[in-house]
């Protein structure tokens, strides 16, 4: 089990740094970074001038090694756009992020447990295909379109929510259903998969036998053990939704990570998206990590493989 | 199996309850939301896309940050913003001592927002401090012309240039701001962010980057000052970098001004009873480039009467009226309001296909001609042009980016026309719009030898109307040349809430202090 592990958190280690690489190239080929802070009246020289100043002009490779040194001293920099450090500054946003990620799970797990349970009952008719075509709709329908479907109704036509902001738990309904919405088939799928399964076994005929109402056999009975692995899904899926919210933080103006790393990418702000990818990836992999390390420990035969 | 599943009725009745349950939370979540913006409570909300790296004026170059900037800081002189005439804001007075200096006699009695005194050491700390490459101001073309500032008494200070700088009013009239010395020295450009202080009619109350920044009336606000004294007590601007969800905000209510509405979405607004649309003109000139230095990739732009037919091509009268839908059309290269600006003289080219074609034909092209077009902005208006090209037979293939990326391609001399956008940076005089394009520079794509001469001639010559001949003179002559076109200038459209009371100016600057409630 020690082995595996180790195995497991080498592994961890290896994907976020390459991520990190993967993230600092891709950023510096969407274009110069010093262009974009020096502004549309910039001159050459006023160009070069702020190409020097943030060092801009080393070798790609130089810069990567003295950002990755700098933070495994700890230091994780400073916002070029905003001017302030960006520690404070992003974890400033996780807060939001977090937030938005957890409801966004609620509503994916409120929408597909029903609509899960439903399907498994009545396999292969119209309910379970009704139940199908409402999850893939959601998956089909691209969420920030989605999202401006809810804003219509919610905010323009009812008046009822705010249209965006993160000041109060309010400002949190939309964006969670658009998100979870999104992640709900999956858990959909996984459950009636689960229920079908445990609905043939053989305990659940007992339970039956002895004479159990059939609500008691579904929600007691079965599904607390067709529910297990949509556990460890919902690790992987938070992971997802953390890093996933980037456009329906911008749509909602929510002031979490994916707003933030939206504007840092529009700005080229090299040190704050950095941190952000960075910081998402450590975070799915932990989670990632946590769900395989769990797995191992309750079946053996995982840790061979 | 059949018989392992229970009833439809009671499935229905587990499902029933737990729909019920999600009903019941998500009607508790839908209490109709408090506005925090309202009359009611004398707050005004703004959204707008982008946010300010940085309050500090000087270190930020986005338009809200300028915006801002007028509402919590004052400058040293003030520009009307109707007749462009300048009059002392925190100066009472000043004078031309010589060519390169000029000498301000300071207001006494004004107050900055943390009670600290301005007067001469103000002024003195914040130009040095700015004008100071090592100190990294964003904009660098707003400083780089002061050489040094020097205090003569308490209230009496020299602003000495690096060489003759005839637009130097107009820069301290409205990107020089003055910072409170005692705390700009304590704190610097990251201190002034975190708790801004200046001496304007709004004070600023809660700065959270990226996310929104909050105004407060000053109510100490000194009386002579030529901005009015505010009557909206607090301002709140939101940075929603997200369009649709801007204009959902004024639709809702939400918010109560917004600005920068392309114009077919603002005439949608327009329809509804809550909302009120007004678009103002801008500084913001709109032309075609044609780069006709050495190695260009489009060799027959060298040639005058291919130049002159792509002119007559186009019917600017006609797209400005049906899609710019605003603005007015210019025949010079800078903007009609700007100090010694005028078109006396300009060649006017006029909607005339036939001469165009004619012209085509005389230069060697009877069938027409292929042709690469650049543009980054308003692509309903490249894509008209377009087809005014075609139709006399030049075949425009767009390419459309971002600003830089153009920049960097009219830079390293790989553009053909490139449709481009200037805005002078607010600052009302030719220095700051022709120069950029004709003026030697790294956007000059004509290079003539001539235009250079004149401009620069024009740039540090004090006396005004020696300075308007030599500018015009240079003007008529990239008209004569034709080595870009003219089109028009850009109108902005705002929305806001039906009872907020403003004025739309060309400068596009919104003033808090002089907006009220119907």
């Amino acid at each position: 089990m020690i082995g595996y592990l180790f195995k497991r958190l080498g592994l961890a280690l290896l994907v976020a740094l390459t991520v990190s690489i993967i993230a600092y190239l891709l950023l510096h080929l969407t274009g110069d970074p010093a262009v974009a802070l020096a502004g549309e009246g910039a001159s050459d020289a006023d160009i070069a001038m702020v190409r020097q100043t943030y060092g801009f002009d080393r070798p790609l490779l130089v810069q990567y090694g003295d950002w990755l040194w700098q933070i495994i001293r700890g230091d994780l920099g400073t916002s070029v756009y905003f001017k302030t450090a960006v520690a404070p500054l992003v974890f400033s946003k996780l807060e939001t992020t977090l937030l938005l990620a957890v409801y966004s799970l609620g509503v994916a797990l409120v929408i597909s447990i029903p609509l899960g349970v439903l399907a498994a009952l009545y396999k292969n008719s119209w309910i379970d295909r009704l139940c199908l075509a409402i999850a893939v709709l959601g998956q089909a329908l691209p969420n920030f379109f989605f999202a401006l479907i809810l804003i219509m109704l919610f905010s323009i036509s009812w008046r009822m929510l705010p249209v965006s902001g993160s000041g109060t738990w309010q400002h949190f309904v939309m964006p969670a259903i658009a998100l979870g919405y999104y992640v709900a088939p999956a858990f959909m799928r996984l459950i009636r998969a689960g229920m079908i399964e445990v609905l043939g076994a053989d305990y659940i005929r007992t339970a039956r036998a002895k004479g159990l109402s059939p609500s008691t056999v579904i929600f007691k009975h079965a599904l607390r053990n067709a529910i297990v692995p949509v556990v460890a899904l919902a690790a992987v899926q938070l992971g997802f939704l953390l890093g996933g919210s980037v456009v329906i933080e911008t749509i909602f103006a929510l002031d979490g990570l994916g707003y933030l790393a939206y504007q840092s990418i529009t700005f080229k702000d090299f040190p704050v998206t950095q941190i952000i990818v960075l910081l998402l990836s450590v975070i799915y992999i932990l989670l990632t990590l946590a769900s395989d390390i769990a797995n191992a420990w309750l079946d053996p035969r995982i840790r061979v493989a | 199996m059949k018989k392992n599943v229970p009833s439809l009725a009671s499935s229905m009745r587990q499902l029933k309850t737990v729909l019920a349950l999600s009903a019941c939370v998500f009607a508790a979540s839908c209490f109709t939301p408090q506005a925090f913006a309202s009359k009611a409570n004398n707050t005004l909300g703004m959204a707008y896309d982008q946010a300010p790296e940085n309050i500090d004026p000087y270190f930020n170059n986005v338009r809200i940050g300028v915006i801002v900037a007028n509402n919590v800081w004052d400058t040293l002189v003030y520009r009307d913003p109707i007749t462009n005439e300048y009059s002392g804001q925190l100066a009472k007075s000043w004078k031309q001592i010589d060519d390169r200096t000029l000498e301000f006699e300071l207001r006494e009695g004004v107050k900055f927002h943390n009670g600290e005194e301005f007067d001469a050491d103000s002024v003195v700390y914040t130009l040095n401090f700015v004008a100071d490459p090592k100190n990294k101001a964003t904009t660098q073309q707003n400083v780089r012309w002061i050489d040094k500032v020097e205090k003569i008494d308490k209230f009496k200070v020299r602003i000495i240039a690096k060489e003759p700088f005839p637009a130097a009013i107009d820069y301290l009239a409205t990107t020089l701001a003055i910072h409170p010395a005692k705390y700009y020295q304590e704190a610097g450009p990251a201190g002034m962010n975190a708790k801004p202080v200046g001496s304007g009619p709004y004070k600023i109350v809660e700065n959270i980057p990226g996310k929104s920044v909050t105004l407060e009336r000053n109510k100490d606000y000194f009386k002579d000052s030529p901005k009015k004294q505010p009557t909206i007590d607090k301002v709140k601007i939101r940075f929603i970098s997200d369009r649709q969800t801007q204009m959902a905000e004024v639709m809702s209510g939400g918010e109560d001004f917004i600005m920068h509405v392309p114009k077919d979405q603002a005439e949608n607004l327009k329809t509804l009873p809550h909302l009120q649309v007004q678009s103002g003109n801008t500084m913001r000139m709109v032309f075609l480039q044609f780069n006709i230095l050495e190695g260009t990739p489009a060799p027959e732009l060298k040639d005058i009467r291919v130049r002159k037919a792509i002119a007559h091509a186009i019917d600017r009268e006609s797209i400005l009226k049906n899609i710019v839908g605003g603005g007015e059309l210019i025949n010079t290269m800078c903007t009609p309001s700007q100090v010694a600006c005028s078109s006396d003289g300009a060649v006017v080219y006029k909607y005339d296909p036939a001469l165009s074609k004619k012209l085509l034909a005389e230069a060697g092209f009877p069938n027409g001609l292929s042709i690469d077009l650049m543009s980054y902005r308003e692509r309903n208006q490249t894509e008209a042009m377009i087809n005014y090209l075609q139709a006399v037979g030049i075949k425009a293939k767009l390419g459309f980016m971002q600003y830089a990326a153009m920049r960097d391609l009219a830079r390293a001399n790989k553009t053909s026309i490139t449709h481009q956008t200037w805005g002078s940076n607010l600052v009302n005089d030719t220095s700051a719009s022709t120069p950029v394009y004709f003026g030697g520079g790294s956007d000059d794509v004509a290079r003539d030898p001539e235009i250079i001469k004149l401009l620069d001639e024009g740039d540090h010559t004090l006396d005004p109307v020696a300075r308007k001949a030599v500018y015009n003179k240079a003007l008529v002559m990239i008209s004569e040349k034709a080595l870009a076109l003219p089109l028009w200038t850009l109108p902005v459209y705002y929305v806001a809430n039906k009872d907020v009371k403003f004025t739309p100016y060309q400068d596009e600057l919104v003033r808090f202090w002089e907006m009220s409630w119907k």
